[in-house]
């Protein structure tokens, strides 16, 4: 080992300089930890790693092409500044990133590009856009051996060779280190609705999302938070209801706006929506979810679970049976993020046993550093997926210096 | 045979083919199993029919267990397996090799559930495209990806080449609008991949497999999002005096940031060919026309293109043709989908797949005018300009060896002008063994690399479809 690796936090001013790095760690088999800037580093299972290689430095946007609906960035760019370039230009990152930083403690708007892709946790608008895995179209990366390779590129379809920007993005830095990311991104909608019912219960509240869901209306968010965390949210018009609240979100020019509302709420008529957001307080509103505001200032165990939406309401009611929880239904029931009361697992034995039953996979975001080193923290994997995993991982990291451990022992 | 080659057969597979034949037949019904030389030459090519190659035999399993006995036995005995799905790869994708068994999905075809809750459907990979359409659509529903073969091709297939369509500017390709499918691997072993929900757990292995070209596993089964209905859909027309200006007009409807479900693109020679053919009122004196089409409600649709035509309005077009009715538009659509049968009642063509940014746009098409007269081939242009794939078809003689292998030079400097400019190699057709050779040209040595090492770790003797998507030279030192 030459040196220059010394434990501690490295932020590489340069691509070259990053690789060196991760080749002499994969040489001297030194595991390390890959990092944007840091925002979720307390997700996942803790590591062993004494050495930080972060992307930080490695920052700016190269190439903005709003008529072509492409942007490079380098990984360490806050997702921040590449949403206010955007901004500019009237166009956004349509999978609505969540921002967890909050939620962890931390100060909002944190998270590097490169790591938002690195995790895949898209927000409420991916049941109309997609995920952010969707809008990644190319990577530059430094994988295990400490040599950079690309993938994808900046056109809009691409199927030259394998869509290796897949199997990075969510990988959560154990495949590969993202030094440039590019993405497509889209028009932000000239008007924005949002229609509330109030006092639904879970049950319902998932029936009306999915019916929504079911209409030509192009739906692009739908969101129910249980009483208890409704209250969290600060527009005064929710805040007061003191109830259970749903939440259903059209977007686009104004006359189609009004049409599709107007539509959705004679659909709705059964359920009462009382309330209609305009432009302005739709996006107070949706930007509290996407902080996760109603799970900030708490150090409640955190769970995001990924199910079937039909059956998301009966998933929270059976881990209810044994555990304190308050859930919110995002993707009409598909996305809900649960907290429970503090138990040495979080709770995780009664989650994985309910998602044994109903189908999907829960993650713990939040929790204690050693719950997070005696539970699984990503959903356990059949013994197939998981032999696959572990080659794949090999495929990238032979040395299994990046992130070891970080999603699953061993990978 | 032209100038890509195929790698030498395993003399020792093909003098075991009796006995191959012999254990295959106890593993799968005879009904399934095709040996006879007429019944194998229906499986020798696909789409891209200057290739050809008799297999060893094909099997068309009925069952995903059929699947998985029939890779273990072929990977026990270190033979390779060609996947198919309808045959309709344009790049040669399921072009049999004479030592590999064809395994072809095409009588898996049911749908197993149809979810309109949820919004899902869960169907065997043999079905056709239209087929998980034609059954939502009684709920209402439609499966988004729409590539021109949505009759014939299999969904199998459309993973494989993670499949796109005209319509996917709006709603994305295959690899969008999956969510869960169940591979089997070559040693047999069957995989469940993601489920009736968003977002598998653990690494993203629905889009590695989306596009992988059936490299990594045969897909048996899959779940696919199904999206509702638009209220209705119509198109405009708008015919330009140059590339210049359609293009132009193109970016200033994205500027404006209207995202149309489709905006597809032909230049003078694919309009003189369809209006021909098709009378579907194309103006012949226009350089380049675009058909954009918008959905929504009556209204909706009237804002739209009411605002597209003020966009349009800033190029000088020659004609603005907005559908007055749901005659008319089938009329303008009807040019644009008889495109590549009516240009091949005129001639032999070989249809590329590259992508370019779309800004590029006039400059590519004046470098594939020049390079195609180099070649002495006239050339139409059909692109789906949203995205910027650019399908240029060099109309050539099929039955003259000489003019082949000319075409395929005409279309590699096509490509690796797409490259150039910022592009890539392929957009929606695939890699197969018609582009195998130019993968460096986009890609790196250590690119490419990695890409491999992929492979190795679904399939590490390289027996699924292999002599496809990477360079036959330099594998050996993986």
């Amino acid at each position: 080992m030459t040196g220059n690796l010394r434990l501690g936090f490295h932020a590489p001013q340069s691509v070259g300089e990053l690789a060196d790095l991760v080749a002499e760690a994969a040489h001297a088999k030194i595991p390390i930890e890959v990092r944007g800037r840091g925002s979720k580093h307390e997700v996942g299972r803790p590591g062993q790693t004494g050495s930080v290689v972060s992307t930080e430095r490695l920052v700016g946007i190269s190439l903005y092409e709003p008529t072509e609906l492409v942007l490079s960035a380098a990984a360490g760019t806050p997702v921040a500044e590449v949403e206010t370039v955007l901004a500019e230009r009237g166009q956004q990152l349509a999978f609505e990133p969540i921002d967890l930083g909050p939620a962890l403690g931390n100060a909002p708007g944190q998270a590097s590009i490169g790591g938002v892709f690195a995790t895949n946790l898209s927000g409420s608008r991916r049941i109309l856009a997609g995920a952010a895995r969707d809008h990644l179209l190319g990577v530059n990366c430094v994988n295990g051996w400490g040599e950079t390779f690309k993938s994808g590129g900046r056109v809009m379809k691409n199927v030259t060779g394998y869509d290796l920007c897949k199997a990075v993005a969510g990988s959560w830095g154990t495949l590969a280190a993202m030094t440039e990311v590019t993405m497509k991104v889209l028009p932000v909608a000239e008007e924005i609705r949002t229609l509330f019912c109030f006092g639904l219960p879970d049950r319902t509240a998932v029936e009306v999302m999915c019916l929504c869901l079911g209409t030509p209306f192009e739906v692009s968010g739908t969101v129910h938070l249980q009483g208890a965390l409704a209250g969290c949210l600060s527009d005064p018009d929710i805040a007061k209801a003191r109830a259970a609240v749903t939440a259903i979100r059209v977007e686009n020019f104004p006359s189609s706006v009004r049409y599709r509302a107007g539509r959705l709420k004679e659909r709705l008529a059964a359920y009462s929506p009382s309330l209609e957001l305009d432009t302005a307080r739709s996006r107070a509103f949706w930007e509290e979810i996407r902080t996760l505001r109603m799970f900030q200032g708490s150090d409640r165990p955190l769970w995001r679970i990924s199910t079937i939406p039909s059956w998301a309401a009966k998933l929270v009611s059976i881990i209810a049976r044994t555990l304190d929880v308050r859930a919110v239904y995002d993707w009409s029931g598909g996305l809900i993020w649960l907290d429970t009361a503090l138990t040495s697992d979080a709770g995780a034995v009664e989650i994985r046993r309910a998602i044994a039953e109903i189908g999907g996979h829960a993650t713990l975001i939040r929790a204690e550093r050693a719950t997070r080193a005696s539970v699984d923290v990503f959903q356990p994997l059949d013994l197939g997926l998981s032999a696959l995993t572990a080659r794949l991982k090999a495929a990238f990291d032979p040395a299994g210096i990046l992130n070891p451990g970080r999603m699953y022992r061993g990978v | 045979m032209s100038l890509l080659t195929l790698p030498e057969p395993d003399a020792s597979i093909l003098g075991r083919r009796d006995d191959i034949i012999r254990q295959l037949r106890k593993l799968v019904p005879d009904a399934s199993l095709i040996v006879d030389v007429e019944g194998r030459r229906t499986f020798e090519t696909d789409a891209l029919t200057a290739y050809r190659c008799l297999p060893l035999a094909v099997v068309l399993p009925g069952s995903t267990e059929e699947v998985s006995k029939l890779l273990r036995f072929c990977h026990d005995n270190k033979i390779k397996v060609v996947p198919r799905g309808a045959g309709t790869s344009l790049s040669g994708g399921a072009l049999p090799l004479q030592d590999a068994i064809v395994l072809g999905i095409s009588r898996m075809t049911r749908v197993l559930a149809i979810d309109e809750v949820n919004r899902v459907a869960r169907v065997e990979a043999g079905i056709t495209n239209i087929a998980i359409t034609n059954a939502a659509a009684v709920h209402g529903f439609f499966y988004a990806p729409d590539p021109s073969s949505q009759l014939a091709c299999t969904l199998g297939g459309n993973i494989a080449t993670n499949a796109g369509g005209a319509h996917c500017l709006k709603h994305g390709v295959t690899t969008n609008n999956l969510l869960g499918l169940r591979i089997v691997l070559m040693n047999g072993e069957i995989v469940d991949v993601g489920g009736d929900y968003l977002d598998a757990p653990g690494y993203d292995f629905l889009g590695l497999i989306a596009g992988s070209e059936g490299q990594f596993g045969v897909v048996t089964e899959a779940a696919v999002r199904l999206l509702k209905a638009p209220e209705g859909a119509r198109p405009m027309l708008l015919g330009f005096a140059s590339s210049e200006a359609a293009g132009a007009c193109v970016a200033g409807i994205i500027a404006a940031g209207i995202v149309p479900v489709a905006i597809e693109f032909m230049d003078r020679p694919a309009i003189q060919v369809c209006e021909n053919f098709a009378g579907a009122g194309y103006p012949l004196d226009a350089e380049a026309l675009l058909i954009v089409e918008v959905e929504g409600s009556d209204d909706e649709i009237d804002a739209l293109l009411e605002t597209i035509t003020e966009i349009a309005a800033r190029y000088s077009p020659l004609v603005i043709r907005v559908s007055q009715s749901a005659e008319e538009s089938a009329l303008i659509w009807k040019g644009r989908k008889a495109a590549f049968g009516a240009i091949g009642q005129l001639s032999d063509y070989y249809c590329m797949d590259g992508v370019i940014p779309l800004s590029r746009l006039p400059e590519a098409l004046a470098e594939i005018a020049e390079i195609c007269r180099r070649y002495r081939f006239r050339v139409a242009n059909i692109c789906h300009a949203g995205d910027g794939n650019l399908h240029p078809l060099i109309l050539y003689n099929a039955n003259d060896r000489a003019e082949l292998e000319r075409a395929e030079l005409c279309g590699a400097e096509i490509l690796k002008l797409c490259v150039r400019l910022g592009g890539c190699l392929t957009g929606e057709h695939g890699v197969g063994i018609e582009k195998r050779e130019l993968m460096r040209v986009q890609f790196s040595g250590a690119d490419i690399a990695q890409q491999m090492r992929v492979k190795n770790a679904f399939d590490p003797d390289w027996l699924l479809n292999p002599a496809k998507v990477f360079p036959l030279e330099g594998r050996e030192r993986q």
